[in-house]
């Protein structure tokens, strides 16, 4: 192991709560993580769309996504990069609502993001109240910094699911590997279970 | 905070490229896959507040390079450079 | 020395403390020894990790303050109150404590002789690594000329003040130009503002054939080289080290 440094503890808490995943630390902070610039795409260009195959099966602009039935959700996430935060409150769509009339045989979705991000989840996953597309953190519109104007939100795995920037879901037969995945973070990810990378 | 804010420069990337490259990397020049451009490693634009590391061209924002590091494990991916040219030991 | 470079893999070495150096009421320099140090060349950082007892890690980087010195290397770092490691390393290690460092690291951002003309343009922390390039100048009696733009907040803000008013003042070839952004002592005639496109200009005059180095906060670096590109640099003479929102 590397050379304890005596006196070190960095910035953490004790657990308490029994709500804190294995390897992860409590902050109360919501650390900015990115992987290049903050897209600035404007409301009136902005769409989401549900594909298939390369064909759209349904779009909303921001308007009518606006108009679509949200709630209000209080989860606990976690990242990757050790931090979880708890008792975080968004308000979005649930993907259900996304879905719904939707006959599809597909098992996966990529979720796309302005900036080329993706991440691939199994379609159970983001459905049965798992999964929202969140425009409101704590009451006021998501930060760009954070994803806003809207992100996936899908709090049960690790926070690199929860892509920013949302701009739409691709229904896959395949499990396909997203940006992350594609460079030995787990494909599937479930904090719970530790499943940080491949293999583990 | 502001994700402009957290926009380094290839000097950023030169300890944990030199965990992988036994020359000098940050010096070594990229040809970005996507535009063309060729630069420095030390001047691409790299982000490492993220579950790994990624660095950008400049110029075209194109993703060059990415860069996972676990205990014990590091995966790299070079597909955005057409090309490394690098100086090394004279024979 | 060679620009070719075979370095080896880059490993872990232990670093003691020697000594703590209060700079500024923000900042603190780290002297260290570091068993098995090789090294380094001006304008050169290192990774610092620390470990603690139940594995959790932190690490930083932090460019070396002062030229190579056989084993002794010295890091100046400035505390951000809700940091979790420059608060540790400058107000919790005692002399004997060791922690995890390992470089040195970059060819990019380096300066260690050369014909042209020497413009550094400091923020901040970004001071650091430049400090190292003007004393490797000063210790090798290098005589070409260098120019040093440093924006500080106030005059308590400026670190190695005394040092750089004594190199300035051992060699008309160096000049030490400040701004101060948010107070000025009385009677203060220097620069009272953020660098700008005009302000470069008059402190730098013709770009000529220099090397420019930036050093500071993200926002700071990309202000400066964008300016100096705008008067007529050519991009690849403006090396530039981002120091992120985490500082030094």
């Amino acid at each position: 192991m590397a050379y304890v440094t005596r006196g070190f503890r960095g910035r953490r808490e004790r657990d308490e709560s029994g709500r804190i995943p294995p390897g992860q630390y409590e902050t109360d902070d919501f650390p900015v993580l990115s992987a290049g610039p903050t897209p600035h795409t404007p409301l009136e260009q902005w769409s989401f769309t549900v594909s298939e195959d390369g064909k759209e099966l349904t779009r909303w602009s921001w308007d009518e996504f606006r108009a679509l039935p949200s709630e209000t959700v209080t989860r606990d996430i976690h990242c990757v990069t050790k931090w979880s935060k708890l008792d975080t409150t968004w308000e979005g769509v649930s993907v259900d609502t996304l879905l719904e009339g939707i006959e599809t045989g597909a098992g996966y979705v990529t979720a796309w993001s302005d900036g080329g991000y993706t991440t691939n989840l199994p379609l159970e996953d983001v459905t049965g109240g798992r999964a929202w597309v969140a425009f409101d953190y704590e009451g006021e519109p998501l930060d760009p910094e954070h994803g806003g104007p809207a992100r996936l939100l899908v709090p049960h795995l690790y926070f690199w699911k929860s892509a920013k920037w949302v701009r739409g879901l691709r229904l896959m037969d395949e499990d396909e590997p997203g940006f992350w995945e594609s460079l030995g973070y787990h494909l599937y990810g479930d904090p719970w279970r530790e499943q940080r990378y491949w293999g583990d | 905070m502001e994700t402009a804010d957290l926009k380094l420069d290839g000097n950023a990337l030169g300890g944990l490229l030199g965990e992988v490259f036994a020359a000098e990397i940050t010096l070594a020049r990229s040809t970005c896959g996507s535009c063309g451009a060729v630069r420095e490693v030390g001047a691409l634009a790299v982000y490492i507040q993220a579950p790994g590391a990624v660095a950008r061209c400049p110029g075209c924002d194109a993703v060059l390079l990415r860069l996972v590091r676990a205990e014990g494990r590091l995966w790299l991916d070079l597909q955005g450079v057409s090309c490394l040219e690098m100086r090394i030991q004279a024979d | 020395m060679a620009g070719a470079a075979v370095l080896g893999r880059l490993t872990w070495l232990l670093a003691e403390l020697v000594e703590l150096v209060p700079e500024t009421p923000r900042v603190t320099s780290l002297v260290l020894d570091v068993p098995g140090w090789t090294g380094h060349r001006p304008g050169q950082h290192v990774d610092v990790r620390l470990t603690a007892e139940d594995g959790y890690q932190a690490q930083r980087s932090y460019s070396l303050a002062a030229p190579a010195d056989g084993e002794r290397v010295v890091l100046t770092v400035e505390v951000l109150e809700d940091g979790e490691v420059s608060p540790f390393l400058a107000r919790e290690l005692r002399p004997g404590d060791r922690f995890e460092l390992r470089g040195p690291i970059g060819g990019y951002f380096v300066w260690d002789g050369g014909a042209d003309p020497l413009h550094l343009v400091a923020g901040g922390s970004g001071i650091v690594p430049l400090m190292a390039m003007l004393q490797y100048r000063a210790a090798s009696e290098l005589t070409v000329p260098a120019t040093l733009l440093y924006s500080s907040r106030t005059l308590e803000d400026v670190i190695y003040r005394d040092e750089l008013g004594r190199l300035a003042k051992a060699d008309p070839a160096l000049e030490v130009v400040y701004t101060l952004t948010r107070a000025q002592p009385d009677g203060w005639d220097g620069y009272a503002r953020r660098i700008d496109r005009e302000m470069l200009a008059e402190v730098f005059g013709e770009s000529g054939e220099s090397t420019a180095f930036v050093c500071g906060p993200t926002r700071f670096v990309e202000v400066a080289a964008d300016a100096l590109v705008g008067l007529g640099y050519d991009s690849g003479r403006v090396r530039t080290e981002r120091f992120g929102p985490s500082g030094a």
